[in-house]
């Protein structure tokens, strides 16, 4: 690799943290802002005293906890269904294509051009008659069909990756196709099958839609705990902002522990 | 024990057949080599018989059961990759226990026919290493060791050394046919290098545009081609192929006008040679020597230096080239003028159709 020059070197290391400034800000700002008493919080300034006052308050008036699990259990549950779901259609996609695979594949894609509104009342009605309103199992249904067009494209690209000869060596071993799934492709498109799994986790977390219109509070994530801080009587800033920095904390920790695995996965193939 | 049958198989994708109606019997403990350009039907034909693609039309048989709809796992066939197809995420000992841990073998039998395989192909040293770490030489090997654990009724070899390079070839070739040999097994060898087929092939089977042009051992098919695709397919280099005319029968055989006047006597059944009719003769290389009374003369275009061979590339009357494959380094020297001899018993003669017009006599060593 040819050594860049010092001032050039410089130049991309301040656009990059420019960049990176950029893009966390929006955090940092919330950070900050929960910190602050309410009277603080509308008032852009730096120089405040800073106060964990929201967050207790945040943390009495609702049970953060029930909410949190509420979010792990339905985002893990979304997550593991539709990869369980994803990973043989896209194994038959990518090695025994038709001639309708790439349509249906395109097909797949365009339902995620549909508003969500325009499904919420059938959906809303279905799930009343079946009796799966305020219900994890409603939740993780609805997420699981929500995120299963991502989840099946990219399986499907990190799958493509794989040369047949291997998969077809398998089966001279004697494998069939569960034994040729497991023991084969899966371990070998590990990177990118763990990051499409973290970014379903990621759409499931932030998911507030569906969540707000078919729970109220059995099955209310974190994104509805979020919302409840926003009352009819106007914003309270700080409660919000510390409301929200419980809310994403889990997941981002987790992004965090795994970027690692997600930049490699989301770059997998792209270099041989 | 392990014998295959091949009856009327046929391969289509769409409207394009790629095999069109092969019948083939493979012995027990018979290395077959499958030799052909590319393009041939060679790879298809051999991964229908590993169940790797479906038959379209025929029947395949293994020890005279019928198992065209038995898939590849159950077939009891193992095959090496051109690309070796090694799992890149397993230690080379993975790699070959791999087959028998899906079998349900225990334990101590993989570990016992990891260590004997890997004895035979000189791996031992290389068991925990994973495959990027290997030379292509040893891959190749821990792909053949890959077979050799399973025991398998038939080994399958697609092009297996056409990515090294050519000096671990001609090692590779006499090791698998060693292999062979000490193995017992049926082996069946997908090429298009007729030097591989020549020199491990109990029986080579040439196929061209999806059809089979003719079976037999190395040597019946070099001395006895039956026709111009087989002529010009095997040996190297290439039959000497030259449109001739038939002039008159002859007690010895056919007897032909050469370009330039001359005339030989090519020793075949001279009933589908009729005087006049256009045939084309075939030379092998070495049956041209330099000779003042040759029957063949022309102008040296090239030459050719091997040191232990000379090729002389003579430009005939008409324009044609032939090749002349001299002993030793013959002193013949680009434009001048030659004579060749010719040796009759290393000359062949085909119809108008391309087929071989059959010889009078069989080479001794061409059963």
């Amino acid at each position: 690799m040819v050594k860049q020059s010092l001032p050039k070197r410089v130049g991309i290391a301040v656009l990059g943290w420019a960049a990176a400034f950029v893009l966390f800000f929006p955090l940092l700002w919330m950070l900050l802002t929960s910190l602050k008493s309410e009277p603080e919080a509308v008032n852009p300034s730096l120089t405040f005293t800073p106060t964990l006052q929201s967050y207790g308050e945040v943390l009495a008036r609702a049970d953060y906890l029930s909410f949190a699990l509420n979010s792990v259990v339905i985002s893990v549950g979304g997550t593991v269904l539709a990869l369980a779901l994803a990973i043989p259609a896209a194994y038959v996609m990518a090695f025994h294509p038709t001639k309708r695979t790439r349509s249906t594949l395109l097909w797949m894609l365009s339902t995620k051009m549909l508003p969500s509104v325009g499904v919420l009342v059938p959906i809303y009605l279905v799930f009343r008659t079946l009796g799966l309103l305020d219900t994890r199992i409603g939740l993780i249904v609805v997420y699981t069909l929500m995120n299963l067009p991502i989840v099946v494209w990219m399986l499907f690209t990190f799958f493509k990756e794989v040369p047949h000869d291997i998969l077809e060596a398998g089966r001279m071993d004697g494998a069939r196709t569960g034994a040729e799934v497991w023991h084969l492709l899966l371990p070998l498109t590990l990177p990118g099958v763990a990051s499409t799994g973290l970014l379903s986790l990621i759409l499931c977390w932030n998911e507030a839609f569906w969540s707000l219109n078919l729970t109220s509070s059995a099955a209310a994530p974190l994104t509805a705990f979020i919302a409840s801080f926003s009352s009819p009587q106007g914003l309270f800033f700080a409660k919000l902002s510390a409301a929200s920095t419980v809310a994403v904390a889990p997941i981002l920790v987790f992004g965090w522990l795994s970027q690692r695995q997600l930049v490699r996965g989301l770059t997998f193939g792209a270099v041989k | 024990m392990a014998t295959l049958r091949l009856r009327g198989l046929r391969k289509s994708y769409g409207d394009a057949e790629i095999i069109k109606g092969v019948d083939l019997d493979i012995a027990d403990r018979e290395f077959a080599v499958f030799v052909g350009p590319s393009g041939c039907g060679k790879s298809t034909l051999l991964r229908m018989i590993a169940g790797l693609e479906e038959i379209t039309v025929g029947d395949l048989f293994i020890d005279g059961q019928r198992i065209n709809e038995v898939g590849p796992a159950d077939r009891g066939l193992a095959m090496v990759f051109q690309s070796y197809a090694l799992y890149p995420h397993m230690s080379v000992r993975d790699n070959m226990a791999f087959a028998l841990k899906l079998a349900g073998a225990s334990k101590a039998e993989r570990a016992a026919k990891v260590a004997e395989a890997s004895r035979i192909l000189q791996l031992d040293a290389y068991l925990d290493r994973k495959p990027k770490d290997l030379s292509g030489g040893q891959r190749q090997r821990v792909a053949i060791g890959r077979a050799i654990v399973r025991h398998p009724k038939i080994f399958l070899f697609d092009e297996p050394l056409s990515n090294l390079d050519a000096a671990l070839r001609g090692q590779m070739r006499i090791e698998l046919a060693r292999l062979h040999r000490d193995l017992n097994a049926t082996m069946i060898y997908v090429t298009h290098d007729q030097v591989e087929a020549m020199t491990m092939a109990d029986k080579i089977v040439v196929l061209n545009a999806g059809r089979i042009e003719q079976v037999g051992s190395p040597l019946e098919l070099y001395h006895h081609p039956a026709n111009l695709f087989v002529a010009g397919f095997i040996g190297s280099p290439r039959m000497n192929l030259l449109p001739v005319r038939a002039t008159g029968p002859d007690p010895a055989g056919v007897r032909v006008a050469l370009p330039g006047g001359g005339e030989v006597v090519v020793p075949v059944d001279g009933t589908r040679a009729a005087p006049g009719a256009t045939v084309t003769l075939g030379i092998r290389p070495e049956a041209l020597k330099p000779g003042t009374d040759g029957a063949l003369a022309g102008e040296v275009s090239h030459v050719e230096r091997l040191g232990g061979l000379t090729l002389a590339h003579v430009t005939v009357a008409g324009g044609a080239t032939v090749v002349a494959q001299i002993e030793g380094s013959a002193p013949v020297r680009t434009g001048e003028t030659i004579r060749l001899t010719i040796d009759p018993g290393a000359t062949h003669l085909f119809d108008g159709d391309g087929r071989a017009l059959p010889h009078r006599s069989r080479h001794p060593l061409a059963a």
